[in-house]
């Protein structure tokens, strides 16, 4: 789009004096029209999100009275902050929750790369099924896992008894709570990390791996020789995500384990206590503090997984 | 013959996969059919005679109507503003050259990078300023734009040839037609994808609307069952046939266009 692909068209029209000459002329770009097209956007992206980013690091410094008002309050967010057991708490437990979901990757790629097997038969069965928890509404799956969770009548002990094993209160114990959040967020997230990987395996070539047979190299040998190094992009951009899937976790918990259930406390995430502290304690100033912590752990996890990259991940 | 005996173990693992994506669904369906004692009996145990009458006691006891409009409301206003302002803007900035395009562009990506707690209490200062608290504007406000639906969209136009334009500017067009003509069909795999992300978003998401809805009736599904509270919540067939009913919708659409969907996230995922 330079000057030069913008003249022709503009010596179509005559040139009109006031803004249509300026439009179409040469050099000056596209006049109002690109105004048009990003104005609405831009208005409100800068209403909804860059205002709001701004306001949220001033709320940081303030306190905010019982009956509305702030006053400022340099960095006593903070300083509680960094002092406060439950951050620690929660910062742990979203590390952890995010830890056990990430197992999901290594999961997914493979289902993937056996659902990628030519000629299997029932493929698209296969991912129907694997794609079912990706589109289904999360609060509304919990409520069946909470009742397949359950320590007296859920089917999940039934079943653990039958081998022997006598199962727990899995959503109501401290530290299992957390578990069984998680198994239910790697359940909810496979579908997604499936989808990616599996389309990232269908650009593997054939011959790679008909080389290595003849080679004589079994399947799981092909398997760690040559698709995982050649999907390695896309292994990272799943990981990436379900990192910053994970740093946000909320919903699960507050569907699953519920903020009536005492095993809560031990329990709460970094985005739970944000919520927490900025609504039902209406803390805003605190809360704001909070929002800003996370997006500074939520960086720095990125950064790191950034580096990490240049160091493993070989582009093909 | 080595292809068959290889096969096996390949369904092994895949069919207990699929049983295990499967079976909490499965679950849902028994659970809800059943009565509450069946329920919750110490052995699981089918229903000796299955009844629907959970489903009934869903429009009867719950405000699942109201909710369910709400959710349809907010989703169909988010997904159409979010495919004309995305795309709109998201063509200007892969293609048309004005003063400050940089800096807006760098701008209304920084959001992408900022987790949405960064934003939430100021957006809930201007919909409470509004006088839009409890009501479907107020829910649907801040999603109506997108930063990264406009990256998604500058994407699939950068990758289209120049050419195509010029074509159309030589035959007479103005910026709106030749976007609007030219460009925009060729995006369709980019629209698809921001369709379903949004739909996947706007009729899934728990945060912003339980800030924003105290209402029973005013709130979306996703709300109203994550607060279920008291007696109620308690009733296993009924919560169970409420969520089922809940994410009904989405599925089917999902399911029916399934093929769409998953080429549409592998998509947006490649970009």
């Amino acid at each position: 789009m330079t000057a030069g692909t913008t003249a022709p068209g503009a010596g179509r029209t005559a040139p009109a004096p006031g803004g249509p000459a300026r439009r179409r002329g040469p050099g000056a770009g596209q006049g109002a029209w690109p105004l048009l097209f990003v104005g609405p956007l831009v208005f409100g992206v800068a209403v909804f999100y860059l205002w709001p980013i701004l306001r949220t690091a001033y709320f940081s410094f303030t306190e905010w009275g019982v009956f509305g008002g702030s006053t400022w309050v340099g960095f006593d967010n903070y300083a509680r902050l960094v002092t406060d057991p439950e951050l620690g708490r929660a910062a742990l437990n979203t590390l952890a929750y995010t830890a056990i979901v990430l197992l999901g990757v290594p999961i997914a790629l493979v289902l993937a790369a056996l659902l990628n097997r030519p000629g299997l038969r029932g493929a698209t069965l296969y991912r129907t099924l694997f794609f079912l928890p990706y589109v289904a509404m999360p609060v509304a799956v919990a409520q069946v896992w909470k009742i397949i969770y359950n320590g007296d009548y859920g089917i999940l002990n039934w079943a653990l008894g039958l081998v022997g094993i006598e199962g727990v209160y899995w959503v109501s114990t401290p530290g299992w709570s957390l578990v069984a959040t998680a198994v239910l967020g790697l359940w909810l997230s496979l579908g997604f990390n499936i989808i990616i990987l599996s389309a990232a395996l269908r650009n593997v070539p054939r011959e790679l791996y008909e080389a290595a047979s003849l080679d004589g190299a079994s399947p799981a040998r092909q398997f760690l020789a040559i698709t995982v190094p050649m999907v390695g992009r896309s292994v990272f951009f799943v990981t990436v995500v379900t990192v910053i899937g994970g740093l946000q976790l909320f919903d699960l918990l507050y569907a699953l384990v519920g903020t009536a259930n005492p095993v809560m406390r031990e329990t709460k995430s970094l985005v739970y206590l944000f919520w927490e502290a900025s609504f039902p304690s209406n803390e805003k100033g605190y809360g704001a503090a909070i929002a800003i912590a996370i997006l500074v752990m939520t960086a720095c996890v990125t950064a790191v997984q950034f580096l990490l990259q240049r160091k493993w991940v070989h582009d093909v | 013959m080595s292809d068959r005996t290889r096969a096996w173990p390949t369904h092994l693992v895949l069919a207990v996969g699929a049983a295990t994506m499967l079976f909490p669904f499965v679950w849902q369906v028994v659970l809800s059919l059943s009565t509450q004692s069946e329920a919750t009996s110490a052995t699981p145990t089918l229903p000796a005679a299955p009844s629907l009458a959970a489903y009934a006691l869903v429009f009867e006891r719950l405000p699942f109507l109201s909710q369910f409009w709400v959710s349809v409301l907010i989703t169909v206003l988010r997904t159409a503003a979010q495919l004309v302002l995305c795309s709109m803007a998201g063509y200007a900035f892969a293609r048309m050259r004005f003063r400050g395009r940089g800096v807006l562009l760098a701008l209304t990506l920084s959001v992408l990078m900022v987790p949405s707690q960064v934003y939430l209490i100021p957006q809930y200062e201007i919909v409470e300023s509004l006088d839009w608290l409890n009501t479907v504007q107020g829910v649907v406000a801040p999603g109506l734009f997108s930063a990264f639906g406009t990256f998604l969209m500058r994407q699939f136009f950068a990758a289209l040839p120049p050419e195509l334009e010029e074509a159309a500017r030589l035959d007479g067009c103005n910026p709106f037609q030749v976007f609007w003509r030219v460009m925009l069909p060729l995006t369709r795999p980019g629209l698809v994808a921001l369709a379903i992300i949004t739909v996947l978003w706007s009729w899934n998401d728990l945060l912003w609307p339980l800030v924003v809805t105290t209402n029973s009736t005013d709130m979306p599904l996703a709300v109203g069952l994550a607060t279920l509270q008291g007696e109620r919540s308690t009733q296993i067939p009924l919560v169970m046939a409420a969520s089922l009913l809940a994410m009904a919708p989405v599925l089917i659409l999902f399911i029916t266009l399934q093929r769409r969907v998953i080429e549409g996230i592998a998509h947006s995922g490649l970009k």
